[in-house]
């Protein structure tokens, strides 16, 4: 048992623990679940500090038979890809404890242990090297959020909660599909035997059945992204989700649709990946600034920082689908960056809401006079959101235009709109909520932070400068897998791309040309 | 010809879990008259007994497997595995029918040996080796639980469902019936292994055409049984009109040995014309699943709900029979055990919230149950997600065998089919779900009454069960897979 299972099991201890504290006691359900986060991510960062990031083999990893027949096996471990996804859960969650704090008082116990639960589903999805296992972990994450939206959201809580549930299960059906026929020929769940199977020729797939794989795992990360067209849950069940509910959504719960991509359809069907690319590049461009579009139109803050997400994520996928390294590099910063600057985003609009009672934007205005340290927070949150230099979303949506750039520079000048339709609607939003005129139920009902509130916004906006300023930090473990995974996936020829921008049919020719 | 006609001691213990049922039912309505009123509960003890003791016997009589009675029964792994399963189910529904029996102010002698009736039968269904004892089995089991339907003798509904069962069961019967004569006609055997036999040599087989016919017919009285697509249309009545601990039962333990005959007739006898009567269960796995889904999706009524919910599962299990397989032999048998201890458990939770005279079924009466009691409603929700699912649940792991066996062969449009089809059956689980724990108590959830003891180890019992297969579930694979080449 090493430390990532220790970091996996935590939450999971902690949610049945939870199960048997007494329900007339709901102080003790929330430091109880609030100190079982905090080990869990103090436990994390020992990961971090023991990971070998010069490597692109999997550390920390554990590896029994689950299951006799069919063969599943408990397979857990970290890569570069992962190592920070795992961080990011588990640093997410004691804040989404912390500002549930007062807003939750009924059904506490259930709450609180719910959110453990999630948290081992996320940690567990990014560990898992076995595809059962992931697929697993996959759908437990499902439950927790589902009951989180469906009974501690706002008012049309159940449609959102039924919809979220209901699209993301379409669509990991058909993975589940994919899964069990790769099984079938494999012989195995288990992600590196696979990898090596395909690349040593003891297991291949016709074209059209890489294709149909491909578009089975595709479909079901494609609606957790979410990518244009698919993306209308997201608004709804954003919107209707408690302050808690929407941050770990967000931040981490998008973040299992990209992670998918990177991890599974572009290594195991790197063909299909190249032949699709040029028209999932073309929805998540569509994604970038239909999202920003509607975003600047939303009269409801939450809905605007929703669709805010439809357009950053779409910046992930356009840095996935440029087979760069720059690209990747950056689609994988830029999941951080986002699972940090929008659960800002998110948890600053919850203190409005606290305050407040309304997301309607037309509710607020000269918050700034009233409560400026609030104002100070969501400000620089606001600017790194929108890409500002010095501040994370910067250092990933760089790297992902560059790296793009590096494929199809025409991707880029559309891409790139996306940055500045960002700044219209943060900047927008903020100058509605906190400047002019001060209404008087903003003056009757705001105040400003108060020390929980800070305990938990400082962290973030510590690491929104920090990944802006040092992303040396962060990058090397990225890089070093995202390298692997593009020699794994054959697609690595950046530099020849450079020489000569084309666009990826050419690529695709090359590579073959290459081999 | 055996010149001995007389059954050696080693048959007769192969055949000791269907004597002691048979035995114990009869004296429990001997006794019935004596302690009449003054101590009702003690039959149901009696026949929980009875039933552990049976299920002891079938586990010893496997440890010397072979045939019995002139080859008529054979017990193998397949039957032991089956006997415990629909005996366990037995269990779990007399568990359940305590505060039912009570409330109702029912007779209790009668309803535990209908209930032990029943069990013989299913038994005997399960080890039949052949088309005459199968056919003895089906009509013990089934004639028991006609009467267990119409059990409420005053209630109208009760009434309606038994005749209608009744009916259309004996209509279903002679389809039956009808294919078994002309088999034997055909083939002049009965024995399973001896039809096969006679089908797989080319210089005795009969002409397709009778053979086909002779499928046909037994495909409709077994597809009537298992309440599987096109034969589904008595199914959401009777299960709505029997009492719920009755429906409960019926609609896991006949129907898993109802599908124990159709893999044992199908796999063993018919396993040689099998690319003739596969398109029959193709077609029919896939209306199963699509009528019952989306029929439920609109119900309002909980048990007519599970009613079409129970034919989708009907059709998960006949994408395992569609894929002509060992594995998906085994992963049928794998899926009507999760299937049963979900379905047994849910109906459980249905009959305790119901109450007197069943009034509080519609899906609004949950409403508010996830306030008012955690536990009942903590215990549907496993049997839920395990309909939908989801995973470390026994149903997901028995859909996860169904498909892959489906897709080992090659039965690919099956599989995306039913997959599909499981994620919209999730809405409607989903909504007793969001009844239960999204909404404040209503009238019925503020009068339902607490636990007893008898429904607590009812739901208790599959809620583990469920998280059993769900987390391990290689032990019971491995026996069905062990099992699932019969005693041939």
């Amino acid at each position: 048992m090493n430390l990532l299972d220790i970091v996996l099991c935590t939450p999971l201890a902690g949610f049945l623990l939870t199960l048997f504290l007494p329900r007339g006691k709901p102080q003790w359900v929330k430091a109880f679940t609030l100190a079982v986060s905090i080990a869990a991510f103090a436990l994390s960062i020992g990961l971090a500090m023991g990971f070998n990031s010069g490597s692109s083999k999997l550390q920390f990893v554990t590896d029994f038979i689950w299951n006799a027949s069919p063969e599943i096996h408990y397979h857990v471990g970290l890569d570069g890809i992962s190592l920070w996804l795992v961080i990011l859960s588990t640093l997410l969650t004691p804040i989404a404890i912390l500002v549930s704090w007062r807003s939750i008082d009924n059904r506490v116990k259930e709450f609180f242990g719910l959110l453990l639960l999630l948290e081992f589903g996320l940690v567990g999805v990014f560990a898992a090297f076995d595809l059962f296992l992931f697929y697993i972990f996959w759908e437990v994450c499902l439950v927790p959020m589902y009951f989180l939206i469906g009974i501690w959201g706002h008012e049309r809580r159940i449609y959102a909660a039924v919809k979220f549930f209901l699209y993301t299960m379409a669509g990991s059906v058909l993975m589940l599909a994919g899964i069990i026929f790769i099984y079938n020929r494999a012989g195995t769940f288990n992600y590196s035997s696979i990898l090596d199977m395909l690349g040593s020729g003891r297991l291949s797939f016709t074209t059209g059945e890489e294709m149909l794989l491909f578009l089975a795992f595709f479909l079901a990360f494609a609606i957790k992204v979410p990518l244009f067209p698919l993306h209308t849950w997201l608004p709804d069940a954003h919107v209707e989700a408690p302050t808690a509910g929407s941050l770990m959504l967000a931040s981490v719960m998008l973040k299992m649709g990209t992670y998918g991509l990177i991890r599974f359809c572009l290594p195991m069907f790197p063909g299909a990946s190249r032949q699709c690319a040029p028209w999932i590049v073309i929805l998540a461009i569509i994604g970038i600034i239909y999202g920003a579009l509607v975003a600047l139109v939303q009269p409801n803050m939450k809905k605007l920082v929703a669709y805010s997400s439809v357009s950053h994520l779409g910046f992930v996928v356009l840095g996935i689908f440029s087979f760069t390294q720059m690209g990747l590099d950056g689609a994988v910063y830029q999941m951080l960056n986002h699972g940090i600057s929008t659960g800002a985003l998110f948890i600053v609009v919850g203190f409005l809401y606290q305050r407040r009672h309304s997301l309607e934007i037309k509710d607020y205005g000269g918050v700034a006079t009233v409560a400026p340290w609030l104002s100070t927070a969501f400000l620089i949150t606001t600017l790194a959101s929108i890409g500002l230099p010095t501040l994370n979303n910067f250092v990933g949506e760089f790297l992902v235009l560059q790296g793009s750039a590096q494929a199809n520079f025409r991707w880029t000048v559309f891409a790139s709109l996306g940055v500045i339709l960002s700044a219209c609607y943060m900047l927008w939003l903020y100058q509605r909520v906190f400047f002019g005129e001060t209404p008087e139920g903003v003056r009757h009902h705001m105040h400003d932070l108060n020390l929980r509130e800070w305990v938990a916004i400082v962290p973030l906006i510590i690491l929104m400068a920090w990944m802006g300023t040092g992303p040396q930090t962060f990058l090397p473990p990225v890089s070093s897998s995202t390298a692997h995974l593009l020699e794994q996936s054959k697609m690595n020829v950046p530099l020849r791309v450079h020489a000569a921008p084309a666009p990826p049919i050419n690529v695709v020719a090359e590579a073959r040309h290459a081999h | 010809m055996p010149t001995n006609m007389a059954p050696s001691s080693a048959e007769v213990l192969r055949f000791l879990p269907e004597i002691i049922l048979a035995v114990m039912g009869t004296l429990i309505m001997v006794l019935d008259p004596l302690v009449r009123g003054r101590s009702p509960k003690i039959f149901g003890h009696i026949s929980i007994v009875t039933m552990l003791a049976a299920i002891g016997a079938s586990v010893y009589a496997y440890s010397n497997p072979g045939p019995a009675f002139s080859a008529m029964l054979m017990v193998d792994g397949f039957a032991t595995f089956f006997r415990v399963l629909v005996l366990g189910v037995g269990i779990l529904a007399v568990l359940s029918s305590y505060r039912f029996l009570d409330r109702e102010k029912a007779e209790t002698g009668e309803y535990h040996a209908l209930i032990l009736f029943s069990l013989v039968g299913q038994c005997v269904m399960v080890t039949a080796n052949e088309l005459i004892m199968i056919f003895i089995g089906l009509e013990i089991s089934s004639i028991a639980t006609y009467v267990l339907a119409g059990y409420l003798r005053d209630d109208k509904r009760a009434n309606e469902a038994a005749l209608k069962y009744f009916l259309l069961g004996s209509f279903a019967t002679a389809f039956l019936l009808y294919g078994i004569a002309i088999i034997y006609g055909v083939t002049g055997t009965t024995n399973l292994s001896a039809i096969r036999n006679v089908l797989s040599n080319p210089s005795t087989a009969p002409g397709g055409a009778v053979v086909g016919a002779a499928v046909a017919l037994m495909f409709v009285g077994l597809g009537f049984k298992v309440s599987g697509a096109p034969f589904q249309i008595w199914a959401p009545d009777v299960y709505q009109g029997a009492p719920t601990p009755v429906t409960a039962f019926m609609s896991a333990g006949p129907k898993a040995a109802a599908f124990a005959v159709f893999l044992r007739i199908f796999m063993t006898a018919f396993e040689t014309v099998g690319t003739g009567w596969e398109p029959l269960v193709w077609v029919s796995a896939l209306l199963s699943m699509t009528i019952g889904n989306f029929a439920a999706l609109v119900q309002q009524n909980i048990k007519r709900m599970l009613a079409y919910s129970s034919i989708a599962h009907a059709g998960y299990v006949l994408v395992a029979l569609a894929a002509r397989s060992e594995i998906g032999t085994s992963a049928a048998m794998f899926y009507l055990a999760a299937y049963a201890m979900m379905n047994v458990g849910a109906f459980a939770v249905v009959a305790h919230l119901s109450g007197k005279g069943e009034r509080r079924l519609s899906l609004n009466d949950f409403a508010g149950l996830g306030i008012k009691q955690p536990l009942t409603a903590a215990m549907l929700t496993i049997f839920l997600l395990s309909f939908i699912g989801v995973p470390l649940t026994a149903g997901f792991f028995g859909k996860f065998y169904i498909f892959k066996a489906a897709l080992q062969s090659n039965l690919v449009w099956l599989t995306v089919l039913g997959l599909l089809n499981s994620a919209v059956a999730a809405y409607y689980y989903l909504r007793i779900l969001v009844v239960m724990y999204m909404h404040e108590p209503g009238e019925a959830t503020l009068a339902v009454e607490p636990l007893s003891f008898g429904l607590r180890a009812a739901l208790i019992l599959p809620a583990i069960g469920t998280f059993v297969l769900g987390i391990f579930p290689s032990a019971l694979l491995q026996f069905a897979d062990k099992s699932s080449i019969f005693g041939r």
